[in-house]
């Protein structure tokens, strides 16, 4: 049975779980059992995707089935990229389902959760290995219509419902424009296989307009900047593993989409496009871990930061494009592996950090930072998690998320061989800017540790947290090994995922995984190299030889004392640096300008005896500039196409007859 | 291979040797220039060995991490410091990491040193903390571009590299490399808190970032702690000398002698640096926490603009 079927069949056992988790749903031992069904479903197809892109057999055979549209059918196939994708999706699969599996007692409304979990999944695999653009177009939906359900599982709320109906908007204009750029990958041909889209040679202009198709339909999926808005609403409104999902990977499979269409079906880079990618790849980097500082909810600050990790991913994507636009398929093959590598990353951290939420706030009750703090006395096993994904996520050796980082900026030192001097320009800038975010990422996730799990606790709640069950912090543990396997050894990812470079761009980067040490090179003629697993030993052979070294030389005791704080420690726990004050200086200095931050006083009147309030404000600059303007277009629109509203039969007639009139004119002089 | 594996070992011995005294010259220098006696060249050791000797007095509030973090910041800036080439360029386990990543590994020690000051539950851990990752927001993207504009020069990232190629005689003078050294002793300045960015003896809480963040530490944990920071500016002084000064640094597989002549001419270059710091820091007023982006912006657009004119100078 070759790996498609295997796969296929995965994806109906998880399909068939939907139906039985709405009839079992009523049944509390239901939700464990069907939790451990999608994590074992997933497992099995991450180990067939697995197997399948260690093998790399090349592209397999593709599959047919005879549904959907009757003429057609729809196509299924397997080849490294989706390989990849599906290891990735999976991955999430099974850590998303030994969550659910440890938090099960704690969701309060299982029913309106269970069916969805099993259907998300399906539609992402679906999405993956679709061959032609109707079944595509339809998992996709599918995918999109799962989440949404998922992120309206807590509707009680109004946040919620205002976040589910942008979430719906925002993910069919993305179908729209989608659906726009396949149709003009098909073109007046009409072939909807992905094989007759790339056999398609379409002209230049139809060429970039399907690429800035395609960027803006997966773009507004995966939350690029200016199409972020929804996102930081709908992530966090979903329960925490599915949070997870859509942070860690459904973001992934938009990613996939661009990949799909731009390298793999066009397959005609242009410089001047990859400048349009690598500029909003750079803001949404930036714009998103600004936006990430300034939140006080702890899910909000990780859907923020999954914009800037996106903004990273879509940078290395730009590169790839920009190399290989100018014919340099090895300096390609490595933006390209940074791009894959840091989103495989991202998935892990990402995912981790949304559990470790979750489980805080299934302790406390609250997702405010300001009414955390401490709970690394409390909650120990969860606080070290969540702190290994902290590191990880700040780019910080020996952890995964530097490889990426590091590959990424090896990339860009390539850039001064590019000739065009825009790119050129542009690309020190782009550097420059994610130094700058990697180092805002780090000062993020300080405020986030550190308010939320360090200092006194800020609340009764917090005072009383108790750690999460065994099978939780298991599906915490796996991804923070992974995590910390994937830094000190990522030659071997890399080396996995070197099939799909060389299938997309006919580049691979050297292997990596030879001789003795596991350092990676970026470049087979580069000079330069890193070795986390060298860096891993060199820093906790330093550590533990200068900790039994003191126990030698300082033989002094501990004492427990009042903290010192130059001699006067406010008791009151408020007194403490809060989610706002810790912002303070970067909401000053960046924010005033980038994000309309601004601060008031209200200082009342001598004899009133209120409260003086300070009062720190910051609006996203897309509401304004995008998105009330196309609010107060459409509301235009519809009031005057509501006069259509009030027509006789006749009129309505005649309307369709002018329809079809002029339709008919305009295909006789396309025709 | 075993030469230069005692290579390596001397390095780590050395930079730990040599740290506190660098500091305790600095702070000499300042002094006599300010026409004060000043404390003796090896108060910094004195220092260390009296914390080392007390007790460890803890806040109320502070977890493992408060305790561990102190090794954690340590060991980066110590392997940080080890990876530099100083006084040889052989270092074996170099390759291990290049320029990127050793200002990431200080960025490691950076961000345990910044949740160990919010551990305790004061105010002043968390402003110290604020602070700090705020100038690192601004001093990281500056430090990139010096990057960029030295890997556009010598090909490549990795120090001994880009050592061994400003030593040759093909690089000549250049405007760029005269702006990225600029560029990298202002990020020098605001990652080892010295004025104009912070002030390392201040006494006057409100003024304070790096010593707020340690404000809590006592014995063990601040000698500890105190290490790390003499590390990083000698790291940071040791890198500077290795790239702009390349002259003396013995090859690979050098004999006695010529480490010898390294380590002398290392030396040299520390002292030197030093005598600049203290006299810059005499001559220059700190400046408002507000200013700080202001100053490495000014650092950013230099490091920016050295690559631009690389660009141009490389295509006429």
């Amino acid at each position: 049975m070759a790996a498609v079927d295997l796969l296929l069949v995965g994806v109906a056992a998880f399909l068939l779980l939907v139906p039985l988790s709405v009839v079992a749903g009523r049944s509390a031992a239901a939700s464990p059992m069907l939790y451990l069904g999608v994590a074992t479903l997933s497992a099995l197809a991450l180990a067939v995707a697995g197997a399948w892109l260690l093998a790399d057999p090349g592209a397999g055979p593709g599959l047919t089935l005879p549904l959907g549209l009757p003429w057609l059918g729809a196509h299924f196939r397997i080849d490294a990229l989706s390989a990849f994708f599906l290891v990735l999706v999976n991955l999430g699969g099974v850590l998303a389902g030994l969550y659910g599996l440890g938090q099960s007692g704690h969701e309060p409304a299982p029913r309106r959760v269970l069916p969805f979990v099993p259907l998300f999944l399906a539609g992402m695999n679906l999405v993956v290995l679709a061959d032609d653009a109707f079944t595509f177009l339809l998992c996709w939906e599918v995918m999109s219509l799962a989440s949404w359900a998922l992120v309206m599982a807590h509707h009680h709320e109004p946040a919620n419902r205002r976040a589910g109906h942008l979430y719906i908007l925002m993910a069919g204009f993305g179908t729209a424009a989608l659906l726009l750029a396949f149709g003009l990958l098909a073109g007046a041909g009409g072939g909807y296989g992905f094989g007759a889209m790339r056999a398609a040679e379409p002209g230049t202009a139809t060429a970039i307009l399907i690429m800035v198709l395609a960027l803006v339909g997966t773009g507004s999926k995966a939350g690029l900047v200016p199409l972020h808005a929804w996102l930081p609403l709908a992530h966090p409104a979903a329960p925490s593993h599915v949070s997870a999902l859509m942070s860690g990977v459904m973001t992934k499979v938009a990613v996939y989409g661009f990949i799909r269409i731009v390298f793999d079906l066009l397959d005609r880079p242009d410089w001047r496009f990859a400048m349009a990618v690598l500029v909003l790849g750079a803001a949404s980097a930036l714009f998103g871990v600004l936006t990430a500082i300034l939140q006080r909810d702890l899910k909000r600050v990780l859907a923020c930061s999954t914009i800037e990790n996106i903004g990273f991913i879509f940078v290395g994507l730009g590169l790839a494009l920009a190399f290989q636009a100018n014919g340099m398929p090895l300096a390609a093959a490595l933006a390209m592996t940074a791009a894959l590598l840091h989103a495989l990353n991202h998935s892990l951290f990402k995912t981790l950090l949304f559990f470790g939420a979750g489980a805080v706030l299934n302790a406390t009750g609250s997702r405010d930072l300001d009414r955390l703090g401490g709970l690394l006395h409390r909650m120990p096993a969860t606080g070290f998690l969540f702190l290994a994904g902290c590191v990880a996520i700040a780019a910080l050796p020996p952890l995964n998320g530097f490889v990426s980082e590091w590959l990424t900026l090896q990339a860009i030192l390539h850039s001064p061989d590019l000739p065009q001097w825009g790119l050129k320009i542009l690309l020190p800038a782009v550097g420059g800017l994610l130094a700058m975010a990697a180092a805002l990422v780090a000062a993020c996730f300080v405020r986030a540790f550190g308010i939320g799990f360090l200092g006194r606790p800020r609340s009764a709640e917090a005072a009383a947290a108790h750690e999460c069950g065994r099978v939780t912090l298991a599906a915490m543990a796996l991804p923070a090994v992974l995590c910390l396997l994937l830094g000190i050894l990522p030659g071997f990812a890399i080396d996995a995922l070197a099939p799909v470079p060389e299938l997309l761009l006919g580049g691979r980067m050297p292997v990596q995984v030879q001789g003795g040490w596991m350092s990676i090179v970026p470049l087979a003629d580069s000079r330069s190299s890193y070795d986390g697993l060298l860096l891993f030993l060199f820093l906790a052979a330093a550590g533990l030889a200068s900790a039994f070294l003191l126990r030698r030389l300082a033989p002094g005791g501990v004492r427990r004392a009042q903290a010192w704080g130059c001699g006067f420690a406010d008791p009151v726990a408020d007194a403490q640096y809060s989610a706002a004050s810790f912002a303070q200086p970067l909401r000053r200095a960046l924010g005033t300008s980038l994000l309309r931050a601004e601060e008031a006083v209200d200082m009342p009147p001598p004899g009133d005896s209120r409260p003086a309030r300070h009062v720190a404000t910051w609006r996203d600059p897309a509401w304004e500039l995008l998105y009330a303007p196309l609010q107060r277009g459409v509301g235009a629109i519809a009031d005057r196409l509501n006069r259509f509203q009030f027509l006789t039969i006749r009129r309505y007639l005649g309307l369709v007859f002018l329809a079809l009139v002029a339709l008919l004119v305009v295909l006789a002089l396309w025709g | 291979m075993i030469l230069e594996l005692s290579v390596q070992v001397l390095q780590m011995a050395l930079v730990l040797l040599a740290a506190p005294a660098l500091t305790g010259l600095v702070r000499k220098v300042k002094a006599r220039l300010q026409r004060r006696r000043g404390p003796p060249l090896l108060q910094p050791y004195r220092d260390i060995a009296r914390l080392l000797r007390k007790e460890v007095v803890l806040a109320q509030n502070a977890s493992w991490l408060f305790r561990a973090a102190p090794y954690l910041v340590f060991a980066a800036t110590w392997v940080a410091a080890a990876l530099v080439p100083t006084f040889g360029a052989g270092l074996i386990f170099g390759w291990a990491a290049d320029l990127i990543a050793i200002v990431a590994l200080l960025g490691l020690a950076r961000f345990f040193l910044a949740l160990a000051a919010m551990d305790a539950g004061t105010s002043f851990g968390g402003i110290g903390a604020s602070r700090e990752t705020m100038i690192a927001s601004f001093a990281e993207p500056a430090m990139l571009l010096v990057v960029f504009a030295l890997a556009l020069v010598a090909g490549a990232t990795q120090l001994s590299a880009i050592a061994g190629f400003m030593a040759s005689p093909e690089v000549g003078l250049r405007v760029s490399l005269g702006m990225a050294l600029v560029a990298l002793v202002m990020v020098a300045l605001a990652e080892n808190a010295r004025i104009p960015v912070d002030n390392p003896a201040t006494h006057l809480e409100l003024t304070m970032v790096h010593e707020a963040m340690v404000l809590e530490y006592s014995g063990r944990h601040l000698a500890l702690i105190e290490l790390a920071s003499a590390l990083k500016l000698l790291a940071f002084l040791s890198l500077i000398g290795c790239i702009f000064l390349p002259w003396g640094i013995a090859a690979p597989g050098a004999g006695a002698g010529a480490v010898a002549i390294g380590i002398a001419a290392w030396l040299g270059k520390l002292v030197a640096g030093a005598l600049l710091l203290a006299l810059f820091e005499t001559a220059i007023a700190k400046m408002r926490v507000f200013r700080v982006p202001e100053f490495l912006g000014v650092a950013t657009m230099l490091g920016l603009l050295g690559v631009l004119l690389l660009f141009v100078s490389r295509s006429l």
